[in-house]
């Protein structure tokens, strides 16, 4: 398959990055949700290779999530209206992240969510002194319940409130993870800046749905859900463009990676590190193929320190 | 353990009007019961489509599908000689380390393939097998003939009553022997009723819409007696005391 040519080149290309102090071997991420706590893809291969990873959203409470069906096909992607279903913050301490360690020796990314300030504010001062984690990643794609269930993400002040009472409890990064569906997202990527958040990563899915033409109805139980995948990689790409062009931390891109070119792509766009989501599951070695293919890749487009393009699009 | 693989298409035949049998040919290690399944990826479909393992050998895998919507149509249409990215080793698949001597297995439509390398094998371990294959019509009766040729006692009930016993499934239970188990695979208002209407032990085989088929992404979860299971990988295959019929 490879030249010798093309294996001597590779050997010179250094994929690392560098998140607010946490060095990545390469930028290439599972994003929250679509790689549970590691396992099941260590079955598939040794996740070690990955830059890091983001484990499934963890919210104060267990949580089943929503009725089924909640998975719908989409043309290049899918809807997803799982509902946060995970263990809670307790067995996640107790028992996901020992598990996890067996698995994957390296800084993991925790994602969390939340349905209220202090829901957010419990969870991040528990896993702030695990030491596995090396960042926080904050889902605030949820509703705050005790705001009319309007998303913590669609409003500047509820941002900047949620990131400061976090940042408060935490010593490790914080990163702001935004929802897509809002009108101005620079204004809710400044806010959580100001607030203190170490990083931005976006996007989360966008809002929308299916109906099934035999029985009429939606296909997801609860109507809508969230859609991802190849199919929204231009939306990611508009947006981490806009937000790291407006803000001076971090960003990581995450919407629609299927490949390493993508990954590139996004990194010009001003992603300092990638996020893979919806492709792990159509395809379990999704990660691990874009990892392999980005030397030959970088070779190809003139690249040997990945970390340089970030935000090249911009120059 | 589950993996992926490329698989030899080397047989894809219609056995009814719109139910295929496709043989594979590949690596079968990391299959280990029968009942699981396997995850299969088409051209142009994001999302794979799981189809249950009707029978396999050192080096095929047999699927049986129904046509249903765009992925199995673009199965329907590959020929001998194709490949397919294939998952498997996916799911739990039935137990048949149960002691049952004369197990009763009951299967709707497509519920029905997952019961044939059941059947085998229980066959093979010495048990009297009595099997109850439910169809909406005669045309569309499949594998009455491969059960029976293993050594099962085979009754076929169909809606219509075109062949073997008119009714359902539940309606023929009066005609088969005594059994002390049964295993079931098929649509859920079949399994809801005969949940009712059986009163041994069991394993029943369920479905729902997946995102990925090996417990990456949360979307196939169902609640049970023993918490909550995803279908993929705790599943597709639940014993009946801990089902929770809502
Ligand atoms: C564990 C398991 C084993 C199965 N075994 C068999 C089998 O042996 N033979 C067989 O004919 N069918 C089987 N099915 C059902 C089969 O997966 C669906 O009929 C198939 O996915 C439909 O795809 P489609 O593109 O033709 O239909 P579409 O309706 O176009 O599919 C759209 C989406 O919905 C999903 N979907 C649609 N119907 C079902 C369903 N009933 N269950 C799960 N997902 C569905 C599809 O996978 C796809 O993601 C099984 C399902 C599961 C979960
Ligand atoms: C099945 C599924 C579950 C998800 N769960 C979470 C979650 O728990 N927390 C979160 O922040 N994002 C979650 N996401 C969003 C992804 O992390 C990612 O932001 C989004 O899917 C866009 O990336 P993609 O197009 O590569 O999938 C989930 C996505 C999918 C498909
Ligand atoms: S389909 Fe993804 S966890 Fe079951």
């Amino acid at each position: 398959m490879q030249t010798e040519n093309v294996n001597t080149t590779a050997r010179e290309t250094d994929l690392s990055v560098e998140l607010s102090g946490l060095r990545l071997d390469n930028p290439v991420i599972p994003a929250s949700g679509t790689f549970g706590f590691g396992a099941e893809f260590a079955e598939f291969y040794d996740i070690n290779i990955l830059g890091s990873f983001s484990f499934k959203g963890t919210t104060k409470e267990p949580r089943f999530g929503n009725p089924t069906p909640r998975i719908a096909e989409c043309t290049e992607g899918m809807i997803n209206a799982v509902g946060l279903q995970n263990p809670g913050i307790d067995a996640v301490v107790s028992q996901e992240l020992p598990r996890m360690a067996k698995v994957f020796r390296k800084p993991v990314i925790a994602n969390i969510s939340g349905f209220s300030v202090e829901e957010y504010v419990e969870c991040c001062g528990r896993i702030d002194s695990e030491p596995q984690v090396g960042i926080i990643e904050v889902n605030v794609s949820c509703p705050n319940v005790k705001h009319g269930g309007m998303s913590f993400g669609t409003r500047p002040e509820s941002a900047y409130e949620v990131t400061k009472a976090v940042k408060a409890v935490t010593t490790k990064p914080v990163y702001m993870k935004l929802s897509p569906n809002v009108t101005d997202i620079v204004s809710i990527a400044r806010a959580c800046e100001e607030a203190g958040a170490d990083g931005i990563t976006l996007i989360n899915t966008m809002l929308g749905m299916r109906i099934d033409l035999r029985t009429r109805k939606p296909v997801i139980a609860n109507t809508m859900g969230g859609f991802s995948g190849p199919a929204i990689f231009p939306v990611a790409l508009r947006m981490v463009y806009q937000v790291a062009g407006a803000c001076g931390i971090p960003v990581m891109g995450c919407g629609g990676v299927s490949s390493a070119r993508d990954v590139i792509e996004m990194m010009m766009a001003g992603a300092t590190a990638v996020q893979v989501g919806a492709m792990n599951l159509r395809n379990p070695y999704a990660c691990k193929e874009i990892i392999e293919a980005l030397p030959q890749e970088m070779e190809r487009l003139g690249i040997t320190r990945l970390r340089d393009i970030i935000g090249i699009a911009r120059n | 353990m589950y993996k992926r693989g490329i698989y030899r298409i080397v047989a894809n035949e219609a056995l009814t009007g719109n139910v295929y049998r496709m043989v594979l040919e590949g690596d079968t290690q990391y299959i280990t019961a029968p009942g699981q399944f396997v995850n299969v990826e088409l051209p142009g479909k994001f999302l794979r489509r799981p189809i249950s393992i009707c029978d396999y050998d050192g080096r095929t895998i047999t699927i049986i599908y129904k046509v249903v919507g765009e992925g199995t149509a673009i199965m329907g249409e590959m020929k001998p000689g194709g490949e397919l990215d294939v998952l498997t080793g996916l799911g739990n698949g039935f137990d048949t380390a149960t002691g049952t001597r004369r197990p009763l297995l009951v299967g709707g439509g497509v519920g029905v393939p997952p019961l044939y390398n059941l059947a085998k094998r229980l066959i093979a371990g010495g048990a009297a097998v009595n099997v109850v294959l439910g169809f909406n019509t005669a045309s569309e009766v499949f594998y009455a003939d491969e059960f029976a040729a293993l050594g099962a006692t085979v009754t076929v009930a169909t809606a219509d009553g075109s062949r073997g016993v008119k009714g359902f499934v539940t309606d023929a239970l009066k005609s088969v022997p005594e059994y002390d188990y049964v295993y079931a695979c098929g649509p859920m208002p079949m399994l809801r009723a005969l949940g009712g209407a059986v009163n041994v032990p069991g394993q029943f085989s369920f479905e729902e819409r997946m995102g990925c088929g090996f417990g990456g992404c949360m979307g196939c979860s169902c609640k049970t007696k023993n918490g909550n299971k995803r279908i993929c990988k705790e599943g597709p295959v639940l014993r009946t005391d801990e089902i929770i019929w809502e």
